[in-house]
C-alpha cells in the first residue's frame, strides 16, 4: 500500500473502544502541522481513567507528537498548528479561553532523558509545588511524599536537602523526575519513552513504579519497547506515519492484531 | 604495504604545519612573558628606592612633590570607585538585557540587539570619555551641587555603558547554553516564561553570569582613556564620587606623557603601578575562571 493512500483512507481499527464516561482524555479529530508538514492526521482516541495506555509505533510515527499535544507542550515549538479538540475532563484544552500554563499544571510529564534541574533533590521536587504557592511544612511533607511514591525516598533520605539532583545515577534521576512530576498530584501523567536511556535494572524499577502509580493516576506512555508496552499497559495505540492505525486492549493487540501493519510491527518485521 | 610504515609525524607537511602552529601560538605566550619580565626589572628598581610598606600603606600618592610619597592606595581607591559605579550601572542593565536576549528575543529583534551591542563594543573609549566630560557631567552638575568638572561619578556611569555589552553578551551566552531539556521540564510543570527564566535558567547559568561580571570588572579596572578624560588626575584617597580622582591607569597615562627623567623614582613608580594593575586584572581573570570551574553544572 502506498503511504499517501494509507494516510488518506485509513479508519482507525478499534477493539473494545473506551466508553465516553470512562475517558479522562478524549481526543477528537486532531490534526497537527509543524510548519507545512503535517505530523498528525485526524486522530480520535480516548484515554481511560486509572489505566496505563501505551503508544507504540516506528520512529517518526507521531507518537511523541500526540503525547505532547495532550499537555500543549507542542505550543513551545514555533510554527505548530493544531486543529481538532482534546477534551480533558470534558474541557477542550485548545479552546482559546484556556491558558496552556494551567493545562500543564494539571498534567505531569516525564521525558525521554532524565532532566533534573541543577538544584538539590528537594528543590527539584518542590519546584512545581512552589509554583502553586505551597510553602513551609506542607511543602516539605509533599516533597517527602512524592519521593516515597517515586520509590526514591529510601535512597536519598539522608541527603535530599543538600545533594544536587544531578549527582544521582540515571535511573535515580528518572525517578526524581517522576517524583517532581507527581508532587503536584496531576491526575494525568504523560511519559515519553521514560526508560529508553536506562539500564535494565533501572527500567524494571520504573516499570514497577508505573504499575503502582496507576492506582492514583492515569498514565499515557510512549515506548519503542514492545515488551514494555505489553508488561505495563492496559491499552495500546499503534501509530504509523501520523495515523492511529489500531487501538485496543493490550493483550488483544499483541495476540490478535487486526491490521497487517500492526502485526508486522509487533512481530518485529518493520520499524 | 610501505604506506603503513609511514608515520604521520614523519610526513614533512605534517611536521611543517605543526611547527608553524607552535611558533605562532608561542608568540602570544612569549609576548606576555616578556611584558612581565620587562616590568620586573623596573619594579625591582622601584622597590629598592621605596619600601614595600610605604607603597602598600601610605595614604598619599605624590611622586612629583619635593618630598614625594608613594602610597598606591589613592590610585586603587580611585580605580575601585569608578569600577564600582560602572558595575552598579552595568550589572542590572546587562543582566536584564541578557535575560531578554536569551529567553525572549527571537529572530530579527535578537539579531538587532546583538548587533547593536557589538557596535557599542567597537566605539573607541575616547569618545565615551568626551561624552562623559562634555555631556554627562554638565547634566549631573544641574542636580548634584558640588560636583567637580572632573569627577568619578560621570566617568563611572559612562564606564558602566562601556562594559555593558560584555556583561550582556557573556551572560546571554551562559544562559543560552542551559540545555533545552531543562526548560522543557519547567514548562511541563506549568512554569510561565518569566519563571523559567528567573527560577531555572538564571540559577543554572549562574557561574557563567558571575564570570561575565568579573570579566567586565576586570575590563573596567583596565579602562584608561575614559577615566583619564572624565575623572581627572588628582590622586586623593576618597570614596566621594563627586570628587576628582585618579585611577592607576590615568596615572600611567599622566606619567608616561609627562617628563619624568628616565631613572628617577617617579619614572620607576610608573612600572610599579603598571605591575599592580597587571596583578589585579590577572587576579580577576583567575577568579572568573575559578568560579566557572567550581560552580559549573554538568548536565550529562
Amino acid at each position: 500500500m502506498n503511504a499517501l493512500d494509507f494516510l488518506k483512507d485509513h479508519e482507525t481499527i478499534r477493539t473494545d473502544p473506551v466508553p465516553e464516561a470512562e475517558a479522562l482524555v478524549d481526543v477528537r479529530h486532531l490534526n497537527l502541522w509543524y510548519g507545512k508538514a503535517q505530523a498528525l492526521f485526524g486522530i480520535s482516541v480516548r484515554f481511560p481513567r486509572n489505566q496505563v495506555t501505551a503508544i507504540i509505533g516506528p520512529s517518526g510515527c507521531g507518537k511523541s507528537t500526540l503525547l505532547r499535544s495532550l499537555n500543549r507542550m507542542n505550543d513551545l515549538i514555533p510554527g505548530v498548528r493544531v486543529e481538532g479538540e482534546v477534551l480533558y475532563e470534558g474541557i477542550n484544552i485548545y479552546d482559546p479561553q484556556v491558558d496552556p500554563v494551567a493545562v500543564r499544571r494539571h498534567i505531569g510529564m516525564v521525558f525521554q532523558k532524565p532532566n533534573p534541574f541543577p538544584k538539590t533533590i528537594f528543590e527539584n521536587v518542590a519546584f512545581g509545588l512552589r509554583l502553586m504557592g505551597v510553602k513551609g511544612s506542607e511543602l516539605e511533607d509533599r516533597v517527602v511524599e512524592a519521593l516515597k511514591r517515586a520509590a526514591l525516598w529510601n535512597e536519598v533520605k539522608d541527603r535530599f536537602k543538600k545533594e544536587s539532583g544531578l549527582r544521582l545515577s540515571g535511573g535515580q534521576q528518572q525517578r526524581l523526575c517522576i517524583a517532581r512530576a507527581i508532587a503536584v498530584e496531576p491526575p494525568l501523567l504523560l511519559m515519553d519513552e521514560p526508560t529508553s536511556a536506562l539500564d535494565p535494572i533501572a527500567t524494571q524499577a520504573i516499570e514497577d513504579l508505573i504499575l503502582e502509580l496507576k492506582e492514583h493516576y492515569t498514565v499515557v506512555i510512549v515506548t519503542h519497547n514492545m515488551q514494555q508496552a505489553s508488561r505495563i499497559s492496559d491499552r495500546t495505540l499503534f501509530m504509523h506515519l501520523g495515523v492511529l492505525v489500531e487501538e485496543g486492549p493490550t493483550e488483544l493487540m499483541f495476540t490478535k492484531p487486526k491490521h497487517p501493519y500492526t502485526e508486522a510491527y509487533i512481530t518485529g518485521r518493520f520499524g | 604495504m610501505e604506506i603503513l610504515r609511514e608515520k604521520p609525524s614523519r610526513n614533512p607537511k605534517e611536521v611543517l604545519t605543526f611547527a608553524a602552529l607552535v611558533l605562532l601560538a608561542s608568540v602570544t605566550l612569549l609576548t606576555t612573558a616578556g611584558i612581565v619580565l620587562s616590568l620586573f626589572g623596573e619594579v625591582l628598581q622601584f622597590f629598592r628606592r621605596v619600601p614595600l610598606a610605604e607603597f602598600l600603606l601610605a595614604r598619599d600618592w605624590t611622586p612629583l612633590f619635593a618630598e614625594p610619597r608613594y602610597g598606591i592606595s589613592p590610585l586603587i581607591a580611585g580605580t575601585f570607585l569608578v569600577t564600582a559605579i560602572g558595575l552598579v550601572v552595568a550589572i542590572p542593565l546587562g543582566l536584564a538585557l541578557a535575560v531578554y536576549i536569551a529567553e525572549y528575543a527571537r529572530g530579527e529583534a535578537k539579531a538587532r540587539i546583538k548587533g547593536t551591542l557589538e557596535l557599542f563594543e567597537g566605539i573607541p573609549t575616547v569618545v565615551f570619555g568626551f561624552f562623559a566630560l562634555l555631556t554627562v557631567t554638565p547634566l549631573l552638575q544641574k542636580v548634584i551641587p558640588g560636583l567637580n568638572i572632573f569627577n568619578a561619578l560621570s566617568a563611572g556611569l559612562v564606564l558602566g555603558f562601556v562594559i555593558l555589552p560584555y556583561v550582556a553578551n557573556v551572560a546571554a551566552d551562559a544562559m543560552e547554553s542551559v540545555p533545552r531539556s531543562i526548560r522543557e521540564a519547567a514548562y511541563a510543570l506549568g512554569a510561565r516564561p518569566y519563571e523559567v527564566a528567573l527560577r531555572v535558567v538564571f540559577p543554572a547559568a549562574l557561574s557563567g553570569i558571575v564570570a561575565a561580571i568579573i570579566l567586565a570588572a576586570s575590563r573596567a579596572i583596565g579602562e584608561t582613556m575614559l577615566v583619564s578624560i572624565a575623572a581627572g588626575q588628582r590622586p586623593i584617597l576618597t570614596l566621594d564620587p563627586r570628587e576628582t580622582i585618579a585611577t592607576m591607569t590615568s596615572y600611567i597615562v599622566q606619567a608616561a606623557t609627562g617628563d619624568q627623567p628616565v631613572g628617577s623614582t617617579a619614572y620607576y613608580a610608573l612600572f610599579a603601578v603598571g605591575f599592580t594593575l597587571f596583578l589585579l586584572t590577572l587576579l580577576f581573570n583567575i577568579l572568573a575562571q575559578w568560579v566557572v570551574e567550581r560552580y559549573r553544572e554538568r548536565y550529562e
